[in-house]
């Protein structure tokens, strides 16, 4: 065999390989989504199938009967939104004074911004507790939005978006009598949309997944359980209803999923740019 | 500043313009302000409050009283927060090489040359972004006794796999198994963006050398992606340091304490039984640990990483 035909092959035996890699990666996402159509009394059925002796669709509206499983999916979107134009609003102001404004001390708080970032977020559960009792704020939606809103990651990461652009653009307009108000909202924020896309989706996911927060804060689970904390509790439910689970599995891994598949090239490049994101 | 936050006019006819830095320096307390209080409120002040709360009894009702280095005498006499200590060193040990091998493998056999490497990079990238709850819940139906593993086991030889779970021996390595398979996408988007970045020349350059793929990789591309490796190594060893979820889901700490870590007894201690200068002596510990291993790394880097080609 010639060379080039020994390269071509091994590049198919790589391909199969690595595809073969990617549905074994897969297979725990199948089986949960496999399960969650499934008759509850063939869930560990030997050998396991793909496929019971039904599709049963029903799961999905028994997991909202369940447990008051809607209610926890509007509770984490109303949370999530929230918390995303919170940060937002918060990081580019911040960003945009960091970046584009001149005063005095700016590159001494900077450093403190930046230092904050050290620090992991579970150190301070426990004094972040006591605050929340302290505002009376325990077991509501306000403390599920706001203790985290203010990290300086998204200082950071718009600060960087906001230095690349040319100063002339602002100091133009400054010139034509635009106000530093009307400079950040006209010209400066529509320039980094992409920057705030992304931010905005990484945010959102942060919000939508995070669970030992709400398993701390939240107190009447029933009424206040964004999807996460309600996802645990049917664990502990007795005679764990796997297929019902496994849908509301399901259902919980919609909505990011959802946002990674549309805007994958967006949040790829955000990631190899500025190092953002989840865990 | 007080006057001039209660509005005298800006521009009087006839005066001079205020300066630069002060008509700045005004929007800038405007636009600052958001982050500043909240960071304070939410960050600073937590620190600080953290810190003082380790040195006193703290418990939920009743009297505070000022203790010195009495929590930490009792945590570090404590076998509990001992065994969850060495748990948490060995979960990092054990996930921080895993998660770096795996992501930097695939991210370099997912080459320019790999058809659909757009679709596969979401595929790997998915569990990140799903729920961790979810994620350990249907872990916890694959391992366990007539999941998926024992049952394809025991239907395909008739013997039945060990209780990944709640075996002694087991319960850690499953536990860092299922956590590598949710966590290496980040970082392995990371190294691919890196790995994307080296200019073709180089590579070229060194095949036409005679340099095999073992040496091109450890030559050339590994030297070259080490900014991103630094990088996402000390992002992933900061965050292992903390796992919780995974554990607190899929064994609640067990079987006996062999998956118990350190954020577990942080939790334990703060929200089960109420001593929260117990639980905030144990966090500081667990923070001056991730910061040494940090420091380290930061000194460590010289070594290994380079920023110049």
């Amino acid at each position: 065999m010639s060379d080039l035909a020994v390269r071509r092959v091994r590049l198919v035996i790589s391909h199969v390989a690595l595809y073969l890699v990617a549905a074994a990666f897969l297979t725990p996402l199948v089986y949960m989504l496999a399960t969650s159509l499934k008759p509850a009394d063939e869930v560990f059925q030997s050998p396991p199938s793909l496929f019971g002796s039904l599709i049963r669709w029903e799961n999905y509206s028994e997991t909202f009967e369940f447990l008051p499983f809607g209610k926890f999916v509007l509770n984490g979107l109303a949370v999530a939104i929230c918390g995303t134009i919170v940060v937002l609003v918060a990081s580019a102001m911040s960003a945009y004074a960091f970046s584009r404004l001149r005063w005095r001390g700016r590159d001494g708080f900077f450093l403190v911004f930046l230092a904050t970032l050290m620090i992991p977020q579970e150190v301070l559960v426990v004094p972040m507790f006591m605050l929340m009792r302290w505002f009376g704020w325990v077991d509501s939606f306000q403390a599920l939005i706001f203790p985290w809103a203010f990290t300086a990651f998204g200082t950071f990461m718009l600060r960087q978006f906001f230095l690349t652009i040319p100063e002339e653009i602002s100091e133009g307009a400054r010139i034509d009598g635009a106000g530093s108000v009307r400079v950040f909202t006209s010209i400066m924020l529509p320039l980094i949309r992409p920057a705030l896309a992304v931010l905005a989706v990484f945010t959102f996911i942060n919000y939508w997944n995070s669970f030992m927060w709400p398993l701390i804060i939240i107190n009447t689970v029933d009424e206040k359980a964004t999807v996460p904390l309600g996802l645990s509790l049917f664990v502990g439910q007795q005679g764990t209803q796997w297929n019902l689970i496994m849908a509301a599995s399901v259902i919980s891994m919609a909505p990011t999923a959802a946002l990674l598949i549309l805007l994958q090239k967006h949040l790829i490049r955000g990631i190899a740019t500025s190092g953002l994101g989840g865990r | 500043m007080s006057d001039d936050a209660i509005g005298r006019p800006a521009a009087v006819a006839g005066r001079r313009r205020p300066s630069r830095l002060r008509r700045d320096g005004r929007a800038a307390a405007f636009f600052a302000a958001p982050s500043m209080i909240g960071l304070t409120l939410f960050t600073l002040f937590p620190i600080v409050l953290s810190l003082v709360m380790a040195f006193f009894q703290w418990p939920a009702v009743g009297e505070r009283t000022f203790a010195g280095v009495e929590n930490f005498t009792t945590l570090f006499t404590d076998p509990v927060f001992r065994r969850a200590l060495l748990n948490t060193l060995l979960f990092v040990v054990l996930y921080l090489p895993l998660n770096l091998v795996v992501s930097v493998g695939l991210a370099v056999w997912m080459g320019p040359r790999i058809k659909g490497r757009k679709a596969l990079r979401v595929v790997f990238f998915l569990p990140v972004v799903t729920p961790m709850v979810a994620n350990a819940i249907v872990w916890r139906m694959i391992y366990q006794p007539n999941g998926l593993i024992d049952g394809s086991l025991y239907a395909a030889t008739g013997t039945h796999a060990p209780n990944f779970l709640g075996e002694p021996g087991w319960a850690m390595f499953a536990v860092v198994a299922m956590s590598v398979w949710q966590g290496f996408g980040y970082n392995m988007l990371v190294f691919s963006a890196a790995l994307d970045a080296i200019p073709r020349h180089l590579l070229e350059a060194a095949q036409i050398d005679g340099a095999g793929p073992w040496r091109q990789f450890f030559r050339i591309m590994l030297p070259m992606i080490s900014p991103a490796l630094f990088f996402a190594s000390t992002m992933t060893l900061i965050t292992s340091f903390q796992v919780f979820t995974q554990p607190f889901l899929m064994t609640g700490g067990g079987p006996g304490m062999d998956t118990e870590t350190l954020m577990m007894f942080v939790f334990d201690k703060g929200f089960s039984i109420y001593q929260y200068g117990l639980a905030s002596a144990g966090a500081w510990i667990l923070f001056v640990l991730i910061l040494g291993v940090t420091a380290v790394q930061f000194v460590g880097q010289r070594r290994w990483v380079t920023y110049d080609v």
